[in-house]
């Protein structure tokens, strides 16, 4: 078949008595390119992203820093609960962050005032943060051993769930004005998030936020999710977001390891389930 | 709209493959999308037009196949479908752990054309 027009060989007509096409051409040459054929590629869709994940991954365990990736709707207390994490960290530990927002550098402001380094992604029409854009932002931080990273995703309750950043750790801030039915309403970021903050605890008196119903919904979507229940903005139940933070640095533990202690918390997280299930039976009954 | 960044990997994909396996157009792209990604079909369709507009996959059909999602439960260890991340097991009540349904894969492709210039369409 001809690459030019698409005929071939069994054409009628003859130019000077021969071949349409001269020298040969119009036969091999073109055989099979303007066929179609099926070619096999397996390809996963997020292979790139993941692999820029991994890089850096490794680069946060060499520098020993625990990265975390902070992510929820827009406007429920991400900054704020950052800023009073920083406010009590200062100067202890080594810290730093990663802001990420369509637009502006306001929440890289809010964060350098409490004297913290911060690097501000924006997006422009983008919605989520990827592992690649992170990776850039690292190359603006002085990542110190034994520190604390946080990388602050744009406020998308759904957009971000796809993407690994690299992080060690997915954590879910969820307020309580916004409906305590979230969990099952956007269940791909509460199922990939292995830590839930339920922020804004201060105004649960004023709003219909059934704290157990919203739990219980995420713990089906994920058994392992570690759940605080606080107020930024007044301080209480800082106390234990911040030993869990502090806890378990660095991350210097073998694959093999973590995977059993994984194991072991889910047995662990089952078992409680199991109970709370049988405790809510026999109430109800 | 995440399935814009999809739909430009999906791209990309296409790109380089056009490079290593020498094509020049695309006709079709069959996709793997599990039923439990966190994939809207019609928004990636949509978001795969618009940025294969000017490319060598315009017009390409976007194929997307869907096996069942499967999972076992995490109390009886009974493999069951999952219709969504919350499907019960079936037998007791107890919550699934997905074994598969989240894949977003680039199967095969239906091609034409020589290396990428050598063809009026590419």
């Amino acid at each position: 078949m001809c690459t030019t027009c698409g005929c071939d060989d069994h054409s009628p007509l003859r130019i000077d008595g021969g071949s349409l096409h001269p020298h040969g051409q119009g036969q091999a040459h073109a055989a099979g390119q303007r066929e179609r054929r099926s070619i096999p590629v397996e390809a996963d869709l997020l292979a790139r992203n993941d692999a820029h994940a991994r890089a850096n991954r490794e680069r946060f365990d060499s520098a020993r820093v625990r990265a975390l990736n902070l992510v929820s709707s827009p406007g429920s207390g991400k900054t704020a609960l950052l800023v009073a994490t920083l406010e009590r960290l200062s100067g202890e530990i080594p810290l730093a962050v990663i802001e990420g927002d369509q637009e502006t550098q306001r929440d890289a402001d809010r964060i350098r005032a409490t004297g913290v380094a911060a690097v501000q992604i924006n997006t422009g029409k983008g919605c989520h943060l990827d592992a690649h854009g992170v990776g850039h932002a690292c190359d603006h931080l002085d990542l110190r051993e034994d520190g604390l990273l946080f990388i602050e995703n744009v406020g998308n309750l759904v957009c971000p769930a796809a993407f690994d950043l690299g992080a060690h750790h997915r954590v879910l801030v969820l307020s309580v004005t916004e409906g305590d039915d979230k969990p099952f309403k956007y269940p791909d970021m509460f199922r990939t998030a292995d830590a839930l903050v339920i922020n804004k605890l201060d105004l649960l008196p004023h709003v219909d936020f059934d704290l157990a119903a919203c739990e219980a919904q995420a713990l089906r979507l994920n058994p392992d999710m570690v759940i605080f229940r606080l107020s930024a903005r007044t301080g209480e139940g800082l106390e234990a977001w911040m030993d869990w933070l502090c806890a378990g640095r660095p991350q210097a533990q073998q694959a093999d390891d973590r995977d059993e202690d994984e194991l072991e918390t889910l047995r662990r997280r089952v078992a409680e389930l199991e109970a709370r299930l049988q405790r809510a039976g026999l109430m109800s009954s | 709209m995440h399935e814009v960044s999809l739909a430009r990997e999906i791209l990309r994909i296409l790109q380089e493959q056009a490079r290593m396996q020498g094509f020049g157009r695309v006709h079709r792209v069959h996709l793997e999308l599990g039923p439990l990604s966190c994939v809207d079909p019609e928004a990636l369709i949509f978001a795969f037009e618009a940025v294969t507009a000017d490319t060598l996959a315009r017009g390409a059909r976007l194929e997307l196949h869907r096996p069942p999602a499967r999972g076992t439960c995490r109390h009886c260890g009974h493999g069951y479908t999952m219709d969504s991340l919350v499907t019960p097991c079936p037998r007791c009540g107890g919550p699934g752990r997905i074994l598969s349904g989240l894949e977003m894969r680039v199967r095969d492709l239906e091609v034409s054309g020589g290396h990428a210039g050598t063809s009026r369409e590419g």
